[in-house]
């Protein structure tokens, strides 16, 4: 029953010994689940020797609530604010994740209006993701509190946006199956206009606090690499997959929503190592300010929803779609199954920050204890989004 | 040189500490409990039900169809239908809930209820404070607890409840026209069969006319701009 048990077993158990150890023996140590660098409920069982990692194995299913069931078992409705809970730093994008297939499932069209304010809050979302994230691997790194105050600071000012946009900062439920669910009360276009053009500055802020610092190129350069031939077979994507040079990116593979009429590039890395990760983010940061700036040019007022697309009783022809977005930590699929009743038959969610785990225990082998941690950060997990 | 990226961090730190005394945007700590930041129109929390006028039995816009209750995600609404009929806010005689609770230890302020009511009978409310001593079932709120009054809803949201009760009124409106028309409508077939029966040409004009030269005056001086409790008839769809 306990995973424990089998991990031990799996990893050959050295034989207990009283005091001193042997040269090249290996010591267990269990990492988490309630340890601050884990980023929620996650355990993982580290063999060492010495300081070095000789095996890791991550254990978790802590937050495991039923989230793919429960959808089977409500309206198509009703798992739109379950969506927000997956990834909750992110609400915005699992909701255009969720409402994109959906609308595949049942050919809705989206109005123009609420496809330049999906993009808008998807940036955004983009935005306050790596802002944090940033500021929780500096705090991995021991740079306690100031980066990260200083992202949620930034972060703080998106989430009152979304706040007056939708009536909750981080569960936001916001978006509807063809459209979203209402307009932005006056002045919120000029207020988001007025946060992204500050924006740039907390990035150069942020830059020089990391870019130069000999403490973070010491801690990230070189530890925690990634192959692309792994990153690939291990279907890795998002930032992480990009910070080892793999141009890929859905929002140009697919082009969903209005991503084609938006110029903007596609950062990439070059040797996968941490470094890279935390400096494409940055990067992409930048990148979605372009965008943002574009979409504000662009949008124009009209219909936020489609009208014909019922609340109550809604209906999808059987079927199957699967939606897939870019968000802020990777591919972010949905799949789902119509039987052609009210709920779906089958609802399956594919969480990047799962799929991006399962390297973990190839990024950290051969390194120090205290490089696990900034690998973890830097692999940009949500437990609530990795247990469902 | 080793040790510059450093400085340059720590210059930004220093900017930021000292930038805290003069930049408001460097300094946006709210001492909570005696400060507070206004609470935007749009905020959301935990549902409520309407009620019109002063009594929350008699007003109380929610006619027991049981959407919410069927719509709700967590499942955390609970009604029991009652066995009589009570004027409704139309004066339309409609059931009423005898039950109605909502476990707010379980709710989500999905929203998802308000927007399936089809009667504008449960909204958001914005009071987040809601702590409580007792252990078991004090966040379990009933039926009383839960009606507020159409008042309190347009000090909370201004704006929404503003064109919540312009589209009951309008409702209100269209369904009095309707009512008006469907009377002319059986007026004139009575006149023309009493016509086609009588032979005579000019009576159904001016039987006609009468009545929609008052119907203007008269709907506009029903339809309420702040309560939609005195119009005659029903405008919402009717519960299944």
């Amino acid at each position: 029953m306990s995973p424990t048990v089998e991990t031990l077993e799996a990893m050959e158990r050295p034989p207990v010994t009283m005091g001193s150890r042997i040269e090249g023996e290996l010591l267990e140590v269990s990492m988490g689940p309630q340890h601050p660098s884990t980023h929620g409920v996650f355990r993982m069982n580290v063999a060492l020797e010495g300081e070095i990692v000789r095996k890791l194995k991550p254990v978790f299913g802590y937050l495991h609530r039923n989230h793919e069931k429960i959808g089977e078992n409500t309206s198509y409705l009703g798992s739109m604010p379950y969506t927000d809970r997956l990834d909750y730093f992110c609400s915005m994008t699992n909701n255009w994740a969720y409402a994109l297939s959906v609308e595949k499932l049942a050919g809705i069209e989206v109005p123009e209006r609420a496809q330049y304010l999906r993009v808008i809050l998807a940036e955004l979302t983009r935005l306050q993701n790596h802002a944090s994230l940033l500021g929780f691997l500096l705090n991995d790194m021991g740079a306690w509190g100031t980066p990260l105050m200083y992202a949620f600071r930034e972060r703080e000012k998106i989430l009152d946006l979304f706040e007056s946009l939708s009536g909750s900062r981080m569960m936001c439920d916001y978006m509807r199956f063809g459209g979203c669910r209402c307009d932005t009360p006056p002045g919120w276009m000029e207020q988001a206009k007025k946060i992204v053009d500050r924006f740039p500055r907390f990035i150069h802020e942020l830059e020089q606090l990391v870019v130069g610092n000999e403490i973070v190129i010491g801690r990230t350069q070189n530890v925690g690499v990634l192959s692309p031939e792994l990153a690939i077979n291990a279907g890795i994507t998002g930032p992480m997959l990009r910070a080892c040079g793999v141009n890929y990116d859905i929002r140009k593979v697919d082009g969903y929503g209005f991503y084609p009429r938006f110029k903007f590039r596609i950062p990439l890395g070059e040797h996968g190592d941490t470094y890279d990760r935390l400096m494409l983010r940055v990067l992409e940061m930048r990148e979605s300010l372009s965008i943002l700036q574009q979409a504000f040019a662009q949008i124009q007022p009209g219909p936020i929803v489609n009208p014909k697309v019922k609340i109550r009783a809604f209906r999808p022809p059987a079927g199957e779609a699967y939606g897939r977005i870019e968000g802020p930590k990777g591919e972010l699929g949905f799949y789902l199954i119509s039987d052609g009743g009210p709920n779906p038959y089958r609802y399956r969610v594919r969480p990047p920050s799962f799929i991006n785990l399962t390297v973990l225990e190839d990024l950290c082998l051969g390194h120090t204890v205290a490089d696990v941690m900034v690998i973890l950060g830097s692999v940009d997990i949500v437990m609530g989004e990795v247990d469902r | 040189m080793i040790g510059t990226g450093i400085l340059k961090g720590m210059a930004v730190t220093a900017r930021n500490f000292v930038g805290s005394y003069f930049d408001k945007e460097r300094l946006i700590t709210v001492q909570y409990p005696e400060e507070r930041d206004p609470l935007p129109e749009n905020y959301r929390n935990f549902p409520f039900l309407l009620y019109d006028g002063e009594d929350q039995h008699a007003g109380l816009r929610c006619v027991a169809c049981k959407i919410c209750e069927k719509e709700c995600p967590p499942q955390c609404i609970y009604i029991v239908k009652s066995e009589d009929k009570k004027p409704d806010y139309m004066g339309k005689p409609q059931f009423y809930p005898k039950v109605f609770d909502i476990d707010i230890s379980v709710c989500m302020s999905c929203q998802i209820c308000v927007e399936v009511c089809p009667f504008e009978a449960i909204k958001m409310d914005k009071d987040f404070e809601l702590s409580k001593r007792e252990r078991f079932d004090a966040l379990l709120l009933r039926k009383d607890e839960l009606s507020k009054s159409n008042e309190y809803y347009h000090k909370i949201h201004p704006i929404e409840a503003a064109a919540v009760d312009k589209n009951l009124a309008d409702a209100a409106a269209a369904a009095e026209a309707k009512k008006k028309a469907a009377a002319e409508a059986a007026a004139k077939a009575a006149a023309a069969k009493a016509a086609s029966v009588g032979g005579a040409g000019s009576v159904p004009g001016n039987l006609t006319a009468s009545p929609k030269a008052e119907t203007p005056g008269s709907t506009s001086a029903r339809a309420p701009t702040n309560s939609p409790a005195s119009s005659g008839s029903s405008s919402t769809p009717a519960s299944s």
